[in-house]
C-alpha cells in the first residue's frame, strides 16, 4: 500500500516455551498513514504489546521468533541489522509504556534520563542536551521544568511521570510514536489530561501514532482507525465509525455490548461474551472466536469450527475476519 | 544527607557501646576461672586470690566493664607496687600470657589480615560480578550452565579442604611456589606476594562463587524490569543498558553482601590463616583459645564486631548514594 | 427500607512516623475524614473516586478490618464500633469482602475447595448436607465447574479466580458484601460476566453491596445510589440517574466529563472540564473545601469554610458551597 508510513504485513511472533509454542501474533497486517492515529484494541493477551514490541525491535531474539514485514517509511525493519534498528529507536520511532513509575529508572534523575536519550542520537554537549530536556519537559506541561529536571521519578505524581515519558519519547522528534496503554495506570481525570496532551502534541508535530488500549472510550476519543485483535489475530480493521457504527465481527460486537456506559443505563444486565479468551498455545480450530461466538449458528456447515475465515472486505477500508462477511457489505 | 550520616554515626557509637558490654558480660559468664588460668605453673589459693584482685575480678561485672571502658581512654594499672603492670591508654586489656597490651598484639597482626582481606575482596568482587553478568546475558546457554555449575561447587567447598588441596598440589607436588612464610610487603615484597597469592586466590574463588550467583540472579531480575525496556526503547546500546541501567539497579544486595563479607574477613580468616601460617587476627584468636587468654579473645571479638558495625554504616551510606528513595526518608 | 449499614462521621487516620532510632508521630494520613453513609437491604451503594481518596479504607473500616479513629459503624442496627475481637467474631458472618486482585487474595497452596470452605471452618458452621455439598453448590452458583474443586488457584483465569473469591464471600450468606474494585483487574468481557453474577446473587440472597470502584460507568451500571469521594470525604451522593443527569458537585461533573464514552460522534461533541493538577496529599489536605485547589468555580469562601454534606432534595446530597444548579454555568 502506498502512502502508508507504517505498514505491517503478515507479522508472526512465536514464543517457544516448555508448554508449547505461544503463537502471540499470527499474521497481523495493517497500515497507518502519515500523521494519523491508529488504535489497537483487544483484551489481555490478544497480542497487542507483542505487536508493538515487534515493530520496535524490542523482542528478545533468544525468546521470540519474529517473521513477516514491518515497513517504516519503506524500509523493512525486520530485514535491517539489529544495530541499525537500535539507532532508529528513540529517534525515528519511540514508545511509551503503561506504568510510568516502573518505566523510569528509579535511581537516575529524570533530567539525566532525558539527556541520555538525546545524546545517544544527537551529537550535542551535555549542557545543550540539558536545555533540550528542560524544553521537552516544558512542552509536556510540567511546571517549573528548570527545577523538576533534577527530580527523581519517585518525587513526581503518576501523571507527571507519564508526561516525562512522553517528553522522553518525543525529545528527538520521532515520526512514529507507539503508546502502549499510556493511560491505563492513571486516574480518569489525569487520563483526560494526558490524552489532551498527546493529541495536542500530535497536532503540532504531525507524528504518526499507534495507541494500544483496551478502553473503547479512549479509542473513540483518540483514533481515526482501529484494529481489533483477538487471539493474536486482527479480527476487524476499519475507521472508528466503521468499528463503532457498522460493526461486522461478532467479537467486536461483544466487546461493545460488554462495557457499561456512562451515558446510558442500558438495562439491569450487561450482555457479555460467554467463556474465556483462548489459550495461545492450543488455539481453537477454524475461527479462533468460534467457541464464544453466538452468531456461528448463522453460518452453514459448521464452517466456523473447521475453516479459519480470511480478513474479508466489508466496505473499502473496512475488513473483518468472519464467515458472515460475504464481501457485499452486509453486516451480521 | 549530612544529617543522615551523622545520625547513622551516632547510632553506630551507641551500638558499639552496647555490643562491647554484651561481649564483656558474655565472657564473664564463661565457667573458666581467669584468675586460675593466668596464675602460671605454681599456683596456691593465695596467688589465685591475689590475681583475682589484680585483674579486678573480685568486682561486679558493671565495675569491671567500667574499668575496661575507662582504660581505653585513660589507661590502666593492674595490681599495685612491685608487680604492677601499666597498660597505657588506649588500653584494650593486658595479656598476661604474652605480657603485652592486647591492643599492641592486635595492631601487630592487623596488617596481615588487612592485606589478605583486601586482596581477596578486590579479586572476588570483580571476578564474581563480571562472571555473574556474563552468565545472566548468556542465560540458558552452555556458558551460563558451566559458570553456574562451577559456582555451585565453589560455593559448597569447605575452605580448609580446598586450601589444603591447593597447598598440596601447588607447593608440595608441583613446587610452583615456595612454602609460605609471611613478610610485610615493605620488608620483602616478592616474598609477600609469593605467600599471599595462594590464600588470595583460594579466598577469592570461594567467595566469588557466591557473588557470581548473586549477581546473576540480580541481573536476571532487573533485566526483566520495565525501565530496562525503556532504556532499550530509547535506543541505548546493549552495553549501556546492562552496564549502567541494569547493574545499578541490581547493585544494592551485592553491596550489602560485599560490605559484610569484607568486615568478616577483616576479623580474620581463621582457617586460611592457620593453613597458610599467616600471622593475622585469626591465628591470634586461635592461639588465645589453645593457650587460654581471655583478654585477647575479648579484644579480637570487639575489633571484629567494630568492623561489622562500621561495614553496616558504610553499606547504609552507599545505599543512600545508590538509591535516591532511601535518601528521601 | 431498613438500613443494613449506617456509618456516621467515620474517621480513619494513619500516623505518619519519622524514621530513626526513636520514631515519632509527625503527622496523620487522613485517609477517611468524616464519612457518613447508609445502605439499605438489597441495595447497592457505589463508592467512586480517584486513587488514594480513601475508598478501600472506608470499606475495610466498615468491616472493622482497620482501627477506627472516630465515628460510628452500625450493622443491622448494632453498633460495632467498639466491639472487641471476640465480640466481632460472630458478626463477621454478616459482612464479607471481595478484593480487587484475584491473584493475591487467594492462598496459592490451598485447593479451591478448601478456600471456599474456609468460612465454614472458621465460623464453625455446619451447612445442611455437609461442607462438601455446600462447596459444590457454591461453585455451581458462581459459575465454576464443581469438578474442579481440587484444583489450585493458579490453574484458573483471572475471572474464574474472582468467582472463587465471590463464592467464599457468599458462603455464610452474609447481609453485606464490600466489593473493593472487584472488576478493575479484569477484561471487559469478563468484567461484564462478573457484574452480572453479582446482580444475580444480589437478587437471590437479598444482598447489600458497598461497591467500590474508580470507574464511574461500572458503578452507574450496578449501583442504585452513587457516592463520590474526594480526599477522604464524600462530596456527593445521589441516585444513579440524578448523579448523571444533574451532578451538583463540580468534582463529580469533572470526573464524569473526563470519562470517554465508547461512541466517537458523541465523544466528539462532549464538553469536558479537564481538572488541573493532581489530588493533594491526605497528610496535609487543603483548608476549607478540600477540592478548592482544583475546582474551576472556587471562590474565596471555599478556601476558608468547610462545606458540609446537605440534602438538596430527594436524597441528593452535596458538599459544596456553590452546587451546580445550572449546568450551563459550568461550561465557561
Ligand atoms: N517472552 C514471552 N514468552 C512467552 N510468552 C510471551 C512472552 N511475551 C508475551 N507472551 C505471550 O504473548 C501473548 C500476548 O501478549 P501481549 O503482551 O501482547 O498481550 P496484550 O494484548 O498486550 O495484553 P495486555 O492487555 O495484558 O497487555 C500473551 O499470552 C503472553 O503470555
Ligand atoms: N496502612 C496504612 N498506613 C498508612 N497510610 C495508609 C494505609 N492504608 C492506606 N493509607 C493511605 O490512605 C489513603 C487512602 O488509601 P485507600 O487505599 O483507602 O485509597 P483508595 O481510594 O482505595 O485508592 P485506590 O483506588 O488506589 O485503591 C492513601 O493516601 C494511602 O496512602
Ligand atoms: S467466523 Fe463464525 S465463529 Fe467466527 S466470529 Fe464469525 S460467526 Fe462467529
Ligand atoms: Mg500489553
Ligand atoms: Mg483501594
Amino acid at each position: 500500500m502506498t502512502g502508508a508510513f507504517l505498514e505491517v504485513r503478515d507479522l508472526h511472533v512465536d514464543f517457544p516455551t516448555d508448554d508449547g509454542t505461544v503463537h502471540a501474533v499470527a499474521g497481523a497486517s495493517f497500515s497507518v498513514s502519515p500523521g494519523s492515529t491508529m488504535a489497537i484494541v483487544g483484551e489481555s493477551g490478544s497480542g497487542k504489546s507483542v505487536t508493538a514490541q515487534a515493530i520496535m525491535g524490542l523482542l528478545n531474539p533468544r525468546a521470540a521468533q519474529v517473521s513477516g514485514h514491518v515497513f517504516l517509511n519503506g524500509t523493512d525493519l525486520l530485514e535491517c541489522e539489529p544495530d541499525d534498528v537500535r539507532r532508529m529507536r528513540g529517534s525515528v520511532m519511540s514508545m511509551i509504556f503503561q506504568d510510568p513509575l516502573s518505566s523510569l529508572h528509579p535511581f537516575y534523575r529524570i533530567g539525566d534520563q532525558l539527556v541520555e536519550a538525546v545524546r545517544v542520537h544527537q551529537n550535542v554537549s551535555k549542557s545543550q542536551a540539558r536545555d533540550m530536556a528542560i524544553d521537552g519537559l516544558r512542552r509536556v506541561g510540567i511546571p517549573a521544568p528548570e527545577r523538576r529536571v533534577d527530580d527523581y521519578p519517585h518525587q513526581l505524581s503518576g501523571g507527571m511521570r507519564q508526561r516525562v515519558m512522553i517528553a522522553m519519547a518525543l525529545i528527538n522528534g520521532p515520526d512514529l510514536l507507539i503508546a502502549d496503554e499510556p493511560t491505563t495506570a492513571l486516574d480518569v481525570t489525569v487520563q483526560a489530561q494526558i490524552i489532551d496532551l498527546m493529541m495536542e502534541l500530535q497536532e503540532q508535530t504531525g507524528t504518526t501514532m499507534v495507541v494500544i488500549t483496551h478502553d473503547l472510550g479512549v479509542v473513540a476519543e483518540m483514533a481515526k482507525d482501529v484494529c481489533v485483535m483477538y487471539g493474536g489475530r486482527i479480527v476487524e480493521h476499519g475507521s472508528t465509525d466503521d468499528i463503532y457504527y457498522r460493526t461486522s465481527m461478532p467479537y467486536t460486537q461483544g466487546l461493545l455490548s460488554s462495557v457499561p456506559r456512562l451515558d446510558e443505563v442500558r438495562s439491569e444486565r450487561l450482555d457479555p461474551i460467554p467463556g474465556n479468551p483462548p489459550s495461545l498455545i492450543r488455539l481453537p480450530s477454524g475461527c479462533v472466536f468460534h467457541p464464544r461466538c453466538r452468531e456461528r449458528s448463522r453460518v452453514e456447515d459448521d464452517l466456523c469450527r473447521t475453516l479459519e475465515p480470511e480478513l474479508l472486505e466489508v466496505s473499502p477500508g473496512h475488513t473483518a475476519r468472519c464467515h458472515l462477511v460475504d464481501g457485499t457489505g452486509g453486516a451480521p | 544527607m549530612g544529617a543522615y550520616v551523622l545520625r547513622r554515626v551516632l547510632i553506630m557509637l551507641l551500638l558499639l557501646l552496647l555490643l562491647s558490654f554484651a561481649v564483656f558480660v558474655l565472657f564473664s559468664l564463661l565457667p573458666a576461672d581467669v584468675a586460675r588460668l593466668t596464675c602460671g605453673k605454681i599456683c596456691t589459693d593465695q596467688t589465685i586470690e591475689l590475681n583475682r584482685i589484680r585483674l579486678g575480678l573480685d568486682k561486679s561485672v558493671f565495675e569491671q566493664y567500667w574499668l575496661f571502658l575507662s582504660a581505653i581512654f585513660v589507661g590502666r594499672t593492674y595490681g599495685v607496687g612491685e608487680g604492677a603492670v601499666v597498660c597505657e591508654a588506649p588500653c584494650l586489656g593486658w595479656s598476661f600470657t604474652k605480657s603485652e597490651p592486647v591492643l599492641e598484639l592486635i595492631l601487630d597482626r592487623l596488617p596481615t589480615t588487612i592485606f589478605l582481606a583486601l586482596g581477596a575482596f578486590v579479586l572476588f568482587l570483580i571476578g564474581g560480578v563480571l562472571l555473574g553478568i556474563y552468565s545472566a546475558l548468556r542465560r540458558g546457554g552452555w556458558q551460563d550452565k558451566a559458570i553456574t555449575g562451577v559456582a555451585l561447587v565453589g560455593y559448597s567447598l569447605p575452605s580448609f579442604f580446598f586450601g589444603l588441596v591447593v597447598i598440596y598440589f601447588v607447593i608440595i607436588r608441583w613446587q610452583i611456589l615456595p612454602f609460605p612464610r609471611y613478610e610485610h610487603p615493605w620488608d620483602d615484597p616478592v616474598q609477600f606476594v609469593q605467600t599471599m597469592i595462594l590464600p588470595w586466590l583460594v579466598l577469592a574463588i570461594l567467595y566469588a562463587a557466591f557473588y557470581t550467583r548473586l549477581t546473576r540472579s540480580q541481573m536476571l531480575e532487573t533485566l526483566g524490569d520495565d525501565y530496562i525496556r525503556t532504556a532499550r526503547a530509547k535506543g541505548l546500546p546493549e552495553r549501556t543498558v546492562i552496564g549502567k541501567h541494569a547493574l545499578r539497579a541490581g547493585l544494592t544486595p551485592i553491596v550489602t553482601a560485599a560490605g559484610l563479607d569484607l568486615a568478616g574477613l577483616l576479623g580474620g580468616a581463621i582457617i586460611l590463616e592457620a593453613i597458610f601460617s599467616l600471622p593475622g587476627l585469626g591465628s591470634l584468636a586461635i592461639s588465645s583459645v589453645t593457650n587460654p587468654d581471655q583478654s585477647i579473645l575479648v579484644g579480637v571479638t570487639l575489633i571484629t564486631a567494630t568492623f561489622v558495625i562500621i561495614a553496616n554504616l558504610v553499606v547504609d551510606i552507599l545505599y543512600a548514594y545508590i538509591d535516591p528513595r532511601v535518601r528521601a526518608s | 427500607m431498613t438500613d443494613i449499614v449506617r456509618v456516621t462521621d467515620l474517621r480513619v487516620h494513619f500516623p505518619v512516623k519519622s524514621r530513626g532510632v526513636f520514631p515519632r508521630t509527625i503527622g496523620q494520613v487522613k485517609a477517611v475524614d468524616g464519612v457518613s453513609l447508609h445502605i439499605g437491604a438489597g441495595e447497592t451503594l457505589g463508592l467512586v473516586g480517584e486513587s488514594g481518596c480513601g475508598k478501600s479504607t472506608t470499606g475495610r473500616a466498615i468491616l472493622r478490618l482497620l482501627p477506627i479513629t472516630s465515628g460510628r459503624v452500625e450493622i443491622e442496627g448494632t453498633d460495632i464500633t467498639d466491639l472487641s475481637r471476640r465480640q466481632m467474631r460472630p458478626r463477621r458472618r454478616e459482612a464479607q469482602m471481595i478484593f480487587q486482585d484475584p491473584y493475591n487474595a487467594l492462598n496459592p497452596r490451598q485447593t479451591v475447595g478448601s478456600i471456599i470452605a474456609a468460612p465454614f471452618r472458621i465460623q464453625k458452621v455446619d451447612p445442611p448436607g455437609g461442607v462438601r455439598a455446600a462447596v459444590r453448590d457454591l461453585m455451581d452458583r458462581v459459575g465454576l465447574n464443581p469438578e474442579h474443586v481440587n484444583r489450585y488457584p493458579n490453574e484458573f483465569s483471572g475471572g474464574q479466580r474472582q468467582r472463587i473469591g465471590i463464592a467464599r464471600a457468599i458462603a455464610l450468606q452474609p447481609r453485606l458484601i464490600v466489593c473493593d474494585e472487584p472488576v478493575s483487574a479484569l477484561d471487559v468481557s469478563i468484567q461484564a460476566q462478573i457484574l452480572n453474577l453479582l446482580s444475580t446473587l444480589q437478587e437471590e440472597f437479598q444482598l447489600s453491596y458497598l461497591f467500590i470502584a474508580h470507574d464511574l460507568a461500572v458503578v452507574r451500571h450496578i449501583a442504585q445510589r452513587v457516592a463520590v469521594m474526594y480526599l477522604g470525604s464524600i462530596v456527593e451522593v445521589a441516585s444513579r440517574e440524578d448523579i448523571y443527569s444533574h451532578p451538583l458537585h463540580p468534582y463529580t461533573y469533572a470526573l464524569m466529563s473526563a470519562i470517554p464514552v465508547p461512541d466517537p460522534h458523541l465523544q466528539a461533541e462532549r464538553q469536558r472540564i479537564v481538572l488541573r493538577g493532581d489530588p493533594p496529599s491526605p497528610v496535609d489536605p487543603p483548608t476549607g473545601c478540600t477540592f478548592h485547589t482544583r475546582c474551576h468555580i472556587a471562590q474565596e469562601r471555599c478556601r476558608t469554610e468547610i462545606p458540609v454534606l446537605r440534602d438538596m432534595g430527594g436524597g441528593h446530597e452535596v458538599a459544596c458551597h456553590f452546587p451546580l444548579t445550572d449546568l450551563s454555568a459550568t461550561a465557561t
